[in-house]
């Protein structure tokens, strides 16, 4: 399953799940994660950074190309994966559990106006061609 | 993919194993199989194999050959003296700037083979070309565009081409680094791009993928262009258009070595080279910070500024490393400062090659504990 249905997405090609206690947590998706080629080196947004939705908040870089990690929402950071400081590769092998940051979200209104699995999709598929 | 790409004869191969194509100076190429750095470990560690068909080979023969090539490139040909003895040159323009560097190979019979860069490929041969007719209009020169190129590389290559490929065997086991032989019409070279041990292949089209299959059959795995790149610039070698170009010297590329001046030969560039001392040089570094160096960089350093040539991430040092462009002044063992996506990290100055025959040269251990 390469855009898992439970998820809701950016057209900036992160993922976000909602958590039972209402914080979110934050990838980025298997077609970004292909596109970019092997994960070098992330640098996640720093714990307790308020994020505002849309802005640059990270950066993962591949053998390829440096990436820009965008705020899916609004909201204070409320952890890092630091996993991937020493296995970055865990995004290639699985993007969709290694995940980068976590999110106590401001605005509910925010997540619901996401890009839901379909509509992700076709963005993917468009940028394949 | 655009439908005036180019490919190569195993373009139908490198389709059937999946590989991310990407278009390489107008070449429809691998970028990938899968996983790049996996490529590049493998090639430092065993064996792997690269479709270098983009190249040109070209042959120059004729009774005039060897004074015009000597005439032609930086280095002097002179040093191949008998058949099977290959060089690495660079080919100036008058103002001593780099046309393009190239591998050239004596053969038997008057008859040398220069294997020229893909995206250079034309504008070489259009040189060469008006170079030949108006030094020495009685040789001939022959893009070789009916030839695939295979470069099979890492410490376990030579063996696995020995199975692929036996009766090449006894013609190339001889043979030590920079030199070739020919089976047939077969030419086999100890040379590569990678800083280890192989062998590179030429041989005629039709038979490119017959040779991939039974190398693939021998555990030989597939490499694409980024593992090739990331492979070049640990072992210190320049890519011509982003290390060097018509802009530069190859005194400035870190080439000083290839122009040989030991004797009283002219060749073209030589002049304005002599009048014309470096201001510049290239040289390596190692990130000290966490990042990613890439090519076109502003560096910032004692004597001056400069900038990032190549620069990337290498999977042996785990660790980004680039080549730059900075004042002469600069030594080994030098911080720098590199302009990385707004911010300005630290980085030693090294001197090239970081990795060769899959040992680290640059000192990696001391070094990180400055992070």
């Amino acid at each position: 399953m390469t855009t898992p249905d439970n998820l809701k997405y950016t057209k900036s090609h992160e993922w976000v799940r909602q958590e039972a206690d209402g914080t979110v947590t934050i990838g980025i998706t298997f077609h970004a994660q292909e596109m970019l080629g092997d994960v070098v080196f992330i640098e996640n947004p720093a714990v307790g950074r308020k994020l505002k939705q849309g802005e640059e908040c990270g950066v993962i870089e591949s053998v390829k190309a440096a990436a820009d990690i965008y705020a899916p929402l609004s909201g204070e950071v409320l952890a890092a994966n630091g996993e991937l400081a020493d296995a970055p590769e865990k995004v290639n092998q699985d993007s969709y559990a290694a995940w980068l940051f976590r999110v106590r979200p401001d605005d509910p209104a925010e997540l619901a106006g996401l890009l839901d699995a379909a509509a992700y999709q076709k963005i993917a598929d468009a940028e394949k061609q | 993919m655009s439908d005036a790409l180019k490919t190569t004869p195993l373009h139908a191969a490198h389709r059937a194993l999946g590989a991310k194509m990407v278009d390489f100076a107008g070449w429809e190429m691998p970028l990938h199989y899968g996983s790049q750095i996996e490529e590049h470990h493998q090639i430092r560690r065993a064996v792997g194999m690269f479709d270098v068909s983009h190249m040109l080979a070209a042959d120059i023969r004729g009774a005039d050959v060897r004074e015009f090539l000597r005439a032609l490139l930086a280095n002097d040909v002179a040093k191949l003296r008998q058949p099977g003895k290959a060089l690495y040159s660079c080919m100036l323009d008058p103002e001593g700037r780099v046309i393009d560097d190239l591998i050239v190979y004596c053969l038997a019979g008057e008859r040398f083979r220069v294997v020229v860069n893909a995206g250079t490929a034309v504008k070489d041969i259009a040189w060469i070309d008006a170079q030949r007719a108006r030094r020495a209009p009685g040789v001939e020169l022959e893009p070789r565009r009916d030839l695939a190129i295979l470069a099979v590389q890492g410490p376990h290559a030579r063996e696995k081409v020995w199975r692929a490929l036996p009766q090449v065997r006894g013609a190339s086991e001889p043979l030590v680094h920079f030199q070739a032989a020919e089976v047939g019409d077969t030419l086999v070279a100890r040379t590569g791009y990678t800083g280890e041990d192989g062998f590179e292949i030429m041989l005629p089209a039709a038979r490119a993928t017959d040779l991939w299959n039974a190398l693939r059959a021998q555990g030989v795995a597939p490499a694409g262009l980024g593992a090739r790149d990331t492979l070049r610039l640990e072992a210190g070698m320049n890519l011509y258009g982003q290390d060097m170009d018509e802009t530069v010297t190859p005194f400035e590329s870190g080439l000083a070595w290839t122009v040989d001046l030991g004797t009283d030969r002219d060749f073209i560039g030589k002049a304005a080279l002599i009048a014309r001392p470096a201001a510049r040089q290239l040289i390596g570094l190692m990130l000290v910070a966490r990042g990613v160096m890439r090519a076109h960089q502003a560096v910032r350093c004692a004597g001056g500024g400069g900038e990032t040539t190549s620069g990337g991430f290498s999977p042996t040092l785990n660790q980004s490393i680039a080549l730059a462009r900075v004042p002469s002044t600069l030594a080994a063992g030098d911080g720098v400062e590199v302009h990385v996506r707004d911010k300005w990290l630290r980085a030693k100055a090294v001197k090239p090659p970081f990795v060769r025959n899959g040992r680290i040269l640059v000192g990696a251990g001391d070094f990180l504990g400055e992070r």
